[in-house]
């Protein structure tokens, strides 16, 4: 076939495509939300990284203050107590959030969703509020103390059953959904083979729920190796990671050695982050689109006896919960159990306290509101924009990384970037800013991923035909993504809001006298042994997280009965 | 009669395009014209680059090297934006939370046309592919075959100069993809647009398209009417992937004849002068092979029958030629004249092999 066209612009170098402004303006966006998690996330993380080579007068001194770490004895010791703990509290959690799990999707069991509920209940609370919780229960003064038998609850023991209570509905939605994934085939084929219950068990259960087990195991080994709260308030003179850097960097000031402990703290979760990042590759080629769900079939004496296993669970849970919402509200544990509410209004209102509970409210709200739009933003640019693949790339990597920094790290790598003189954004220090973004980061790869998945299941051609028909790539997502996604969207909100609710330990580092929140404030009330309004700090903060959570079903309710008609198909 | 070659005047030309994946070569060398008002399908097997090159064509993708032109204007480094198509995909990509006139009025909106005028359009394109009624519905209930309607309603709606339809039925059951062809085929007709599409369906091809571009592998094998394509296919390539086919293995013997075995053929027609003792591929369709008064023909021979293959209006009968035993060859027979011969397993057949359908490919 012959062509009139000159040769020169056949044969000449690779096409460079003309960019239209609305390409521009999305590649423009990606270079800023890639920048935002560069300057808050990696420029902190690399300050640490330099902090920690560093001596007080900011002289390199290479490894030394490893050294040194090392070679305090008490220091440590705070390594293996923060190992051998974690692996404890993994130990109990997961084997109780897999029967958990297990009673909910393979038994017949009446009361399932309620049962669900109430095991859900420890994220709506601080994790202090367990710990307060169980002083009650088993401390000096405790109802139950009897039961330890002369141990004290003070200490590694405080530690693990507090740290249950906190992990243990996260154990408990990972595995649920790995067993809810379950092929009901498998079991159909085997029942046809007459296999019997134990060999299911064993050959199509446990091999099903092993990537979301493993998982799992990783989450909760994490959080109690990165959690602050607990040890701080239940620990006593045992020392773990989290409380040394809090120790290092507010009690001695000493920012260097409180870098060195970060990065020893970053080992154990970025290796439990790297196991789970491996396994969660492995599951998603698991299980083939066609998976029919599993339906269980009634069998009395097994179905008695998950319900009255989830029935004991459940009253544990709600025996926390409850003992510091009854804290809250009786005058003075344990001499004067009268009904009062004067840790509300003398602990709290008068004494001007109450104040970091609106902060915190003003925080969350900020949080859920900027986060959303951030994150969702920012997975929309990354999943259905062209152009500029390596920043794509770099983009998902840095969306990743804060699944695997503790906040004790981020918060300190926070003070070290933005307390420096030097730096253009530290005007940023000590305010509502500062503690929003640090929130919104610290919680930036779950939220990220419910978007991703969420934008996934789009058609991967609305963009392309948005195109064909001249309409911009901002119009159609305003018009089609968004609405789609809007289930996605809420629940990340409501994620961010209730975390940013409940969370201390970067923000422990980053508030001011103007901005403290509520649960640095029950730290605070109950390291002045004021645990009455602790207790009822703590209750006002489920409180806020319950009536949020409430709202956002009843708004996904209503908002989807109203503008999401096509979601139901009318069958024809 | 469509023509096999472009006129003068291309609506839509390629030259020299070429992508590459890495180190996959995707497409290499594409030039192609196009004919204001054609009907052009792309066909090939998946992997061939037929989607790729639709997709540079609506810049959806970019060519490392090669220019494309549309109605005179250099396109080739045009934003999708910039350029004049609508496009239907196999998913439809219809906007689920938007209704039916909603999805088909999406481009009209942005032009600031006029409520009454966007209307009036819309109106007019849902009558047009027959669906005059589901306006106010959503696409989530409706079925698959009436979703390609509105994707096509869609692409139709800002009048583009060109429409590209990606395997726009892949997605369809049996009988839904029968009617939508027809129905395709006569609204491009009737309002002239331009039309590529791509399938992997060589049926689908023949039945709807002025020409047909068949690819493999980055290349385009031939390009020519569904006609030329079938009865002269330019490579081996084609000659497989376009229907059904009898591939005999033949010696040449030089002066049009052709050695299978101990069988002797004559085809002087496709004899360009291939030296005796060239291992050639004789290419003949089960249809051309003559079963009825076959004893008058030449390249007749007797056959014995191994299998018989019904197939409703047709059986396919494989037959062991004698002469040349180790290659079965494949007749296509009507159910009528198979019940007439009372043919069976063993029976023998005189057959025929016609030297005007069979074609010799090195």
């Amino acid at each position: 076939m012959s062509t009139v066209l000159a040769p020169a612009a056949i044969t000449g170098h690779r096409i460079r495509p003309l960019a239209h402004w609305h390409d521009r303006l999305g590649q423009g966006l990606l270079v800023a939300v890639c920048a935002v998690l560069v300057v808050f996330l990696l420029a902190p993380l690399f300050m640490i990284l330099v902090k920690s080579v560093e001596d007080r007068n900011g002289a390199f001194v290479g490894l030394l203050q490893f050294r040194e770490y090392l070679a305090t004895p008490s220091l440590r010791q705070s390594i293996s107590n923060t190992v051998w703990v974690a692996l404890a509290v993994t130990a109990i959690t997961i084997p109780l959030a897999f029967t958990f799990a297990y009673a909910l999707t393979r038994s017949c069991m009446p009361g399932k969703g309620m049962f669900r509920v109430i095991a859900l209940t420890p994220i709506l609370a601080p994790s202090l509020l367990s710990a307060i919780s169980f002083i009650q229960w088993f401390g000096n003064q405790g109802v139950l103390k009897a039961l330890l038998g002369g141990k004290q609850v003070y200490g590694p023991l405080g530690i693990i059953i507090s740290s249950v209570y906190a992990t243990f509905p996260h154990a408990l939605m990972i595995v649920l959904t790995a067993l809810l994934l379950a092929d009901g085939r498998l079991y159909e084929a085997a029942e046809s083979l007459g296999t019997r219950t134990l060999r299911k068990f064993l050959t199509i259960t446990l091999p099903g729920a092993k990537y979301g087990l493993v998982s799992a195991a990783m989450v909760v080994f994490s959080y109690t190796v990165s959690d602050f709260g607990i040890p701080k308030i239940i620990g006593g003179n045992f020392n773990v990671l989290a409380v040394d850097i809090y120790k290092q960097v507010i009690g001695q000031q000493n920012f260097n050695r409180g870098a060195v402990v970060s990065l020893l703290l970053l080992l154990p979760v970025v290796f439990a982050f790297v196991v789970d990042w491996i396994m969660q590759g492995k599951q998603q080629s698991q299980f083939s689109a066609r998976a029919v769900p599993y339906a269980p079939k009634p069998k009395t004496w097994f179905d008695t006896l998950m319900f009255a296993y989830c029935v004991v669970v459940c009253l544990l849970l709600l025996a926390v919960l409850g003992m510091a919402i009854y804290t809250s509200f009786i005058k003075l544990w344990p001499y004067d159990k009268s009904f009062s509410l004067r840790h509300y209004t003398f602990g709290l209102v008068d004494g001007g306290v109450i104040v970091s509970f609106f902060n915190s409210l003003k925080m969350a709200l900020l949080t859920a509101v900027v986060g959303t739009m951030l994150i969702f933003g920012a997975a929309y640019l990354v999943e259905k924009t062209r152009g500029m693949n390596t920043l794509r790339a770099l983009f998902r990597l840095l969306a990743a990384i804060p699944m695997a920094v503790p906040g004790m790290v981020l918060g300190l790598g926070y003070i070290l970037f933005f307390n420096h003189p030097d730096n253009p954004l530290n005007w940023l220090y000590h305010g509502m800013t500062i503690l929003v973004l640090s929130t919104i980061i610290h919680y930036y790869t779950s939220s990220h991923l419910t978007a991703v998945t969420a934008l996934k299941a789009l058609d991967n051609e609305f963009e392309a035909v948005s195109a064909s028909l001249k309409v911009p790539f901002y119009k159609t997502f305003f018009r089609v993504t968004v609405p789609v996604c809007l289930p996605a969207i809420l629940d990340i909100g409501r994620y961010l809001f209730v975390n940013a609710m409940v969370t201390i330990s970067a923000v422990v580092f980053l508030y001011s006298p103007q901005t403290q929140l509520a649960s640095v404030a029950i730290l605070s009330l109950d390291e002045a042994g004021e645990i009455g309004p602790a207790a009822a700090m703590a209750t006002l903060i489920v409180a806020a997280s319950t009536t949020v959570c409430i709202l956002y079903a009843v708004i996904t309710r209503l908002l989807l009965a109203r503008t999401q008609a096509w979601r139901k198909p009318v069958t024809r | 009669m469509p023509q096999a070659e472009s006129t003068g005047n291309p609506y839509l030309k390629l030259a020299g395009v070429r992508k590459t994946f890495g180190r996959f070569t995707a497409l290499e060398e594409i030039a192609l014209a196009i004919d204001r008002g054609e009907l052009v399908t792309f066909l090939g097997p998946s992997g061939c680059g037929k989607t790729t090159l639709l997709r540079i064509i609506a810049g959806l993708e970019t060519q490392d090297r090669g220019v494309i032109v549309q109605d005179g204007r250099d396109i080739s480094r045009l934003p999708a934006i910039d350029r004049d198509y609508g496009i239907v995909f196999q998913s439809y990509a219809l906007f689920p939370n938007l209704t039916i006139f909603d999805n088909v009025a999406y481009g009209l909106v942005n032009r600031r046309k006029g409520q009454d005028e966007i209307k009036r359009r819309v109106v007019e394109l849902l009558k047009l592919i027959g669906l005059p009624n589901e306006a106010p519905k959503y696409p989530g209930q409706l079925s698959g075959g009436q979703q390609q309607r509105i994707a096509l309603a869609r692409a139709l709606a800002m009048a583009p100069g060109l429409l590209l339809l990606d395997e726009p039925l892949s997605a369809l059951d049996a009988l839904e993809r029968l009617r939508l062809r027809g129905e395709i085929r006569s609204l491009q007709r009737r309002l002239g647009v331009t039309t590529i599409m791509v399938t992997h369906d060589q049926e689908e091809a023949l039945s709807m398209a002025d020409r047909v571009v068949v690819m493999n592998r980055g290349s385009i094998e031939q390009i020519g009417t569904p006609q030329q394509i079938y009865r002269e296919p330019a490579s081996a390539f084609v000659a497989d992937f376009v229907g059904k086919v009898n591939v005999l293995s033949a010696v040449a013997e030089g002066a049009g004849r052709f050695r299978i075995g101990n069988l002797v053929l004559d085809c002087a027609s496709c004899d360009a002068g291939i030296a005796p003792g060239t291992a050639v591929k004789l290419y003949l369709r089960p249809e051309d092979v003559v079963v009825d008064g076959a004893a008058t023909l030449p390249n007749r021979a007797r056959s014995q029958v191994t299998k018989i293959e019904f197939l409703g209006a047709f059986c396919l009968v494989t037959v062991t030629v004698s002469g040349a035993e180790g290659q079965p060859l494949l007749i296509n027979i009507s159910r009528h004249d198979t019940d007439e011969m009372a043919l069976s397993e063993g029976s023998t057949l005189d057959v025929a092999l016609p030297p005007e359908c069979m074609r010799v490919l090195a």
